[in-house]
């Protein structure tokens, strides 16, 4: 299990150590010879683990080879949020998937506590942050992690033990063990609403000559609940198999909406979701937390809309010069608007000035990013826009040719790219003298471009 | 409230102000102290000096300000057991404290203190905990018991807590059970043979009903636990997959893993033919692909399984190759290993687009990303048959790119797909020649002179090019040293003429002027090769070579199958089993798949039977160094055979078939490389001297006969070679039959028996027609002489010298070879006179280029004692003229095989020297009939 956790800043100084096993030392001699990643045996020998991190980590010259490393037979495993670095130390052989996904836990429960993950917050929260890995993670085992019920016991103001109640107390202590522990009992809302937002990612690998390469939708849907009491809910989507399923029974509503509905490929749930029911009925019910939260994530691969098409062409004239010409075209209802139009057009190292027209929208070339980034505010469906730029160069003798990045793409339109429609949210809450009518819905439906490149 | 400014307080005298803080009255002030305390704890200050005050602020009621204490004491009682004492009584009462937070924190906290004092005083509490009635106690009660046996493990059994340890598994709670199962499983791992989880199919029952309910952790810790478990039959392992299977939904990667790791496993309990088998495959492809739609690190994770279990199931992906494709802004590690996995799932179907893909990688920017790239276009080229020209033409279009490390790694996937298509694309030898002075790796370097010195004899300045890179002989790396005297044996032995004086200079370099052992060795050995038996050193030099199989770098069979079992943890990322990386005992017990036990049908033929590769066959795995056996054959390039190599090459090998092993149990047998190691160094002064001319004088030695009509008994095995037996041996033609005739003395100390006696394939098909029959066992300097009869009746293959037979004789102790030449004249047959019409017919019919003349010197005999004495030998007159002087004995002969050899004997009396001329359809007979004639005349 995990033997420590520690969180160094972007010059590999150590903001949080938290050390649960006694095969971690912080003093942790490493007297075998230590290589750095790089290869080089390093000239002075390190003494414990936080340093052996840094140093062949943090402070490594190459890009990192592997989010793993094992440094004199202990493991780090490391992931990084803006400039910091957490690191979970091993020396057992752990469940590595396990690990991971608790360094991105630990990121989502201390930006729920205090925002962005910085070294000033950090600093700021240490204490606190503390607090968090002793309840979190006990002699290495990842606990009870859901900020929900964290935040009923483990405050900001650290006081509030005092003040409970016995009742509360053994409150805490049953939803932080319990069966539905991402949600406490008691909850009270005048009005009660919910709000089922589908967001989707369409991810697009085009060739040169327009052939989908690989094309695939991921999809998450969020929900924001405030609903009393602990209310049952029933989710339902134009999933290809629920629908055929009923469609059975009824011919009739087969050929209504048996068109429109979608294959899904694979989908995972939120943990409160009852995976055994929906693997045998493939019904989607549950006990939502309180507040924001993702319901499931969802994979699509098959009759995509595809938001745009990106049409390049590049010519090289002679060598120190290259023509550049794209036409986007907008592939949906001419109703719609799509918004945060951004076509990035990759240019050589070596460009030494860039002429560019465009239709619509503006166009600059930004020589940091060796790209020319095309950006339109708005653009309805159907239409087709274009662009042009003459690419100059600087003579090289570099033998080795111009990799030739894609052409990538970034937008938002108001669909889902995957075709995927909610059906229906139904609450259930027997206790409560509320109905599924009293409950206020609200469905929105945003596509964002995920990786949307067309080589060139 | 900022509580960043505790890091920056590094002022001189510090700690008394701390202490003089820590002290104080105020509430307030007493937390701010302790809040830099550990601020100064973090960034690695040694503030131990503050013990007894810090622990002085432990008895308060406020929950954060002991949770700060806590943690102080967690990391300094270690350096401080006496004092932690004081402490002991807060924890104790703590532990009775009505709130269960309180209660959790002081049980969870005591068990961090590894203080022999403290944990004596932990038992009671404990015992308590794990049985409070409020579950969050209890949980942390569950893992403490893992602390303290970590601690003392004798102690935990002592005071019984294993016992109730194993009770919580059926606690109420799933969060109890989760925890009692992670503290049980890993106490269990330090004790390999306690039947500690004690799994059955009720405890299991139990485990599936928590895993419905608690936490995703909880989750990983019970299918952890699962995967342990062997179900008895195929239906019990049915029922927990199917249960198992919702788990693949979850949101949590790693639930996903365990699941997927549980399932692997169980799968190899059932039978192919059940529906649900295919069912579960299906299932298992979607979340497996939904990984990877992960963060970056977690689909690092994932890749590195999948790699394991594409090896093992290829099915369950082979139709998701799209999800492999790179995209531009995959972190590295991302790319490298889906590169990986796009070329084990390449194929026919696929094929196209594949290439395509790696096309487009081989352009970009990463170093490392591209040589993979090229290498995967050869190792696609080598699994898809129909790809193989594709990828050449792609990989040529790659080396008119001139990227050096481009060109160097095209270089070397060239040279395998040449070992798997011989003589297909040898056409763009040309191409690769070009690019000789930019290649500066050694692996390309090594890959170029391997091509050079295969294809030799199709590469006209291929001396010039080799002698290029001998130059700087001694600053090439070993592989290369390898290659480059590999490949000028090569050459000489093709090419023999024009490269006496290289070949000569390679061996001079590798033997004595290098400090290489392998090197060293290996010259010695071509040395010995070339100089004692030429014949046999083509043969194992130019020896035809295995096939190298598909797949390279498969995990070997039995470390997949053990990796399989540790699907999600580190040892599947490292793909290295933890006894490789885990220090101590934990965690190095091997695991296996379980064998598969139906409970119904048991038919099932053991083949297909699990723990197998992929698709039922065997694939061969190339190691990744080739091993020195390997080197001698001459096949370090590519993959030693493996397996059992006296099946599996033999056909191969083709050439050689001996004692049913062939040659390449003389090379791989240690029998041969050792002796002849050894023989060297006593041999070399000798050989020292003259050793490089003796090397080309070929055609003397032991064929060479100095009997009359049958030669004397030459040492055709030396008693060094074979293990103290020594064999000596002639050959004898009697009305009609031959016969070898052996003399076996036994030089060794112990008693020799078993023998047998197998001939390689010849020329002329000579094969014993009795076994080799030696009744009593050769007791030590006991000689035995045995005439065995041989037939010419054999398999027929061409060797060089013609006359070259290869032996091997077989006793109790091992397998010896050796080989020797047989004089022509024992084929020829007693009806070999031709009449003189068809003698003439014959001679003119013979075209005059396959006239072959000879002097026969210092013969005294006259031409009435020639004609009687090669008449003896089944050389027969057919005519007899006188010539101005001179007399012409026409002769004819023919050899068993029925090869007829009209020879013109010219003999000047009182001239000791006759002229020989042989005409005969098979001209390469002529030497050797010439030699017969020398021999049977001279003697």
């Amino acid at each position: 299990m995990i033997g420590g956790l520690f969180i160094y800043n972007h010059k590999g100084e150590v903001l949080i150590s938290r050390v649960y096993r006694d095969d971690i030392g912080r003093r942790q001699a490493a007297d075998s010879a230590i290589f750095s990643s790089s290869g080089l045996p390093l000239e002075e020998r390190l003494r414990n683990a936080v340093d052996a991190f840094r140093v062949n980590v943090i402070h490594a010259r190459q890009q990192v080879r592997s989010p793993v490393t094992n440094i004199a037979r202990t493991s780090f495993f490391h992931v990084k949020r803006s400039n910091i670095w957490l690191a979970a130390v091993t020396k057992q052989n752990v469940n590595a998937a396990m690990v991971f996904e608790f360094l991105y836990k630990m990121c989502d429960v201390m930006a729920a506590y205090f925002g962005k993950i910085s070294e000033e917050n950090i600093k700021n929260n240490f204490v606190l942050i503390y607090e968090l890995l002793d309840e979190i993670l006990d002699f290495g085992y990842p606990q009870n992690s859901e900020t929900g019920a964290l935040k009923t016991f483990i405050t900001q103001q650290g006081i509030k033990s005092q003040h409970q109640t016995k009742e509360e107390q053994s409150q805490i202590t049953s939803q932080v063990t319990g069966q539905i522990g991402w949600r406490r009992e008691g909850i009270k809302y005048r009005r009660n609403e919910l709000f089922l937002d589908v967001l989707e990612s369409v991810n697009l690998l085009m060739s040169p000559q327009g052939q989908v390469l690989s094309a695939h939708v991921s999809g998450r849907v969020v929900m924001k609940s405030y609903l009393s009491g602990m209310p049952e809910c029933k989710f339902g989507m134009n999933d290809k198999i629920v629908i055929e399923k009923q469609g059975k029974g009824t011919a009739d509503e087969t050929s209504k909406s048996g068109k429109q509905s979608i294959a899904i490929d694979d989908c995972t749930f939120h943990q409160c979701v009852r995976l055994s029911k929906f693997d045998s009925e493939r019904s989607i019910s549950f006990i939502p937390p309180d507040g924001e939260f993702e319901l499931m994530r969802y994979r699509t691969t098959k009759d995509i809309i595809l938001p745009f098409r990106v049409i390049p062409l590049v010519r090289e004239v002679g060598r120190t010069k290259l023509e550049v010409k794209v036409v986007i075209k907008s592939n949906f209802k001419p109703s719609l608007l799509a918004q945060k139009i951004e076509v990035r057009i990759p240019t050589p190292l070596n460009t030494s000035g860039v002429q560019v027209i465009c239709m619509k929208g503006k166009a600059k070339y930004k020589a940091s990013e060796n790209a020319i980034v095309w950006k339109i505010k708005r653009m309805a469906g159907m239409k087709e826009s274009q662009i042009s730029a003459e690419i100059e160069l600087l003579p090289t003798n570099d033998k080795k040719k111009w990799a030739r990045p894609p052409i990538s793409m970034n937008f938002e339109v108001p669909f889902a790219p995957s075709g995927l429609k909610v059906r229906y949210l139904k609450v259930f809450e027997p206790k409560l003298n509320y109905s599924d009518h009293d409950v206020i819905k609200w469905v929105r439906y945003i596509g964002r471009s995920g990786i949307y490149e067309t080589r060139c | 409230m900022t509580d960043s400014k505790y890091f920056t307080t590094t002022k001189k005298g510090e700690i008394f102000e701390l202490k003089a803080e820590l002290n104080s009255d105020k509430k307030e002030k007493k937390k701010e102290a302790v809040k830099k305390v550990i601020a100064s704890m973090t960034v690695g200050k040694d503030v131990s000096a503050l013990f007894p005050d810090v622990v002085n602020c432990m008895q308060t009621d406020n929950l954060e300000l002991k949770k700060l204490v806590y943690l102080y004491l967690m990391n300094y009682a270690k350096s401080q057991p006496d004092m932690a004492i004081m402490a002991v009584n807060t924890f104790v009462k703590d532990c009775e404290d009505p709130n269960p937070l309180i209660r959790a924190l002081a049980v969870r906290t005591m068990g961090c203190i590894r203080v022999d004092k403290i944990t004596e005083y932990l038992c009671e509490p404990l015992r308590k905990c794990l049985k409070d009635e409020d579950p969050y106690v209890r949980k942390t009660a569950a893992v403490c018991v893992a602390k303290l046996h970590d601690i003392n493990a004798q102690l935990v059994e002592d005071q019984g807590f294993l016992d109730t340890l194993k009770d919580l598994i059926s606690d109420s709670n799933p969060m109890v059970v989760a925890n009692a199962v992670a503290a049980l499983s890993e106490i269990a791992e330090s004790h390999p043979s306690s039947n500690l989880l004690d799994l059955n199919p009720q405890s299991i029952n139990k485990l599936l009903t928590a895993l419905n309910e608690c936490t995703e952790w909880g989750q990983i810790f019970i299918l952890d636990c699962l995967a342990n478990y062997t179900p008895k039959d195929d239906r019990e392992a049915q029922s927990i997959c199917e249960r198992v299977t919702p788990r693949l939904s979850h949101a949590n990667s790693a639930v996903v893993l365990s699941a997927v790791k549980v399932l692997m496993k169980f799968m190899e309990m059932l039978s192919k033919d059940l529906d649900y088998y295919g069912t579960l495959l299906k299932k298992l492809a979607p979340p497996l692909v939904t990984l990877l739609s992960a963060e970056p690190e977690l689909q690092y994770v994932a890749l590195r399984n999948i790699n394991l279990i594409v090896q093992k199931r290829p099915e369950i992906l082979k139709h998701e190759m799209k999800v492999f494709f790179v995209k531009y802004n995959d972190p590295i590690y991302v790319k490298l290993e889906k590169l990986d996995i796009m070329i084990r799932l390449a194929s026919q179907a696929n094929i196209a687009q594949v290439l395509a893909e790696l096309k487009e990688y081989a352009t970009e920017v990463d170093v490392d990303f591209v040589r993979k790239a090229v290498r995967a276009i050869g190792r696609c080229a080598i699994k898809v048959e129909q790809s193989a020209e594709r990828c050449v033409s792609t990989l040529l279009d790659l080396i008119q790119t001139k990227v050096n490390y481009v060109v160097q790694e095209a270089i070397v996937v060239i040279k395998d797909i040449f070992r798997k298509y011989p003589n297909k694309y040898e056409s763009v030898i040309a191409t690769l020649c070009e690019n000789l002075d930019s290649l500066d790796e050694p692996e390309a370097r090594a890959a170029m002179i391997w091509i050079v010195g295969e294809y030799a004899e199709r590469i006209d300045n291929a001396d010039e090019l080799l002698e290029s890179f001998l130059e700087g002989f001694h600053d090439e790396s070993t592989q290369v040293q390898l290659q480059l005297l590999t490949a000028i044996v090569k050459l000489f032995l093709k090419k023999p003429t024009e490269t006496q004086e290289l070949v000569q200079q390679v061996l001079s370099l590798a033997t004595q002027d290098s400090d290489n052992p392998d090197l060293r060795d290996r010259g010695y050995i071509y040395w010995r090769l070339l100089s004692t038996d030429p014949v046999a050193a083509k043969e194992v030099v130019l020896a035809e070579k295995p096939l190298i199989s598909e797949e390279t770098d498969l995990i070997e069979p039995t470390l997949l199958d053990e990796l399989i079992c540790y699907i999600g943890t580190l040892a599947s990322v490292y793909h290295k089993p933890p006894s490789a990386f885990v220090e101590g005992g934990r965690g190095v017990v091997h695991k296996s798949l379980p064998p598969r036990t139906a409970s119904s049908e048991s038919t099932e033929s053991p083949e297909t039977a699990p723990a197998g590769a992929p698709s039922g066959d065997q694939p061969d795995v190339i190691p990744t160094q080739g091993d020195l056996l390997g080197d001698l054959l001459n096949l370090d390039l590519g993959p030693p055979v493996s397996g059992p190599p006296l099946a599996t090459s033999s056909v191969q090998m083709g050439a050689v078939d001996l004692l049913g092993g062939g040659l390449d149990s003389l090379i791989g047998g240690p029998n041969f490389v050792a002796p002849s190691a050894a023989t060297v160094p006593a041999n070399l002064g000798a050989s020292m001297g003259s050793g490089l001319s003796d090397l080309f004088d070929l055609t003397s030695g032991v064929g060479t006969l100095s009997g009359s009509y049958v030669a004397p008994k030459a040492v055709w095995l030396p008693a060094m070679k074979a293990k103290g037996l020594e064999i000596s041996g002639t050959f004898t033609r009697q009305v009609g039959s031959i016969s070898m005739d052996l003399q076996l003395t036994n030089k060794a100390l112990q008693v020799m028996t078993d023998f047998a006696i197998q001939f390689n394939r010849n020329s002329f098909g000579l094969a014993p027609a009795a076994p080799l029959q030696i009744h009593a066992p050769l007791s030590p300097n006991q000689t035995v002489e045995i005439s065995l009869p041989l037939n010419t009746v054999g398999s027929v293959m061409k060797m060089e010298p013609l006359n070259n037979l290869q032996v091997a004789v077989k006793n109790n102790i091992d397998v010896f070879y050796f080989s020797t030449l047989y004089p022509l004249h024992i084929l020829f047959v007693e009806d070999g006179k031709m009449d003189r019409q068809m003698f003439l017919a014959t001679w003119k019919d013979i075209p005059n280029e396959n006239e072959a003349q000879f002097q026969i010197r210092d013969c005294p005999l006259n031409a009435e004692a020639v004609s009687s004495r090669l008449q003896s030998s089944n050389i027969f007159t057919v005519a007899k003229r006188n010539v101005e002087g001179q007399d012409m004995l026409y002769q004819s002969l023919k050899l068993t095989n029925g090869i007829w050899v009209l020879a013109e004997l010219r003999i000047q009396p009182g001239n000791p020297s006759f002229t020989l001329s042989l005409k005969c359809r098979a001209p390469e007979v002529s030497q050797h009939v010439y030699q017969a004639y020398e021999t049977i005349l001279k003697n």
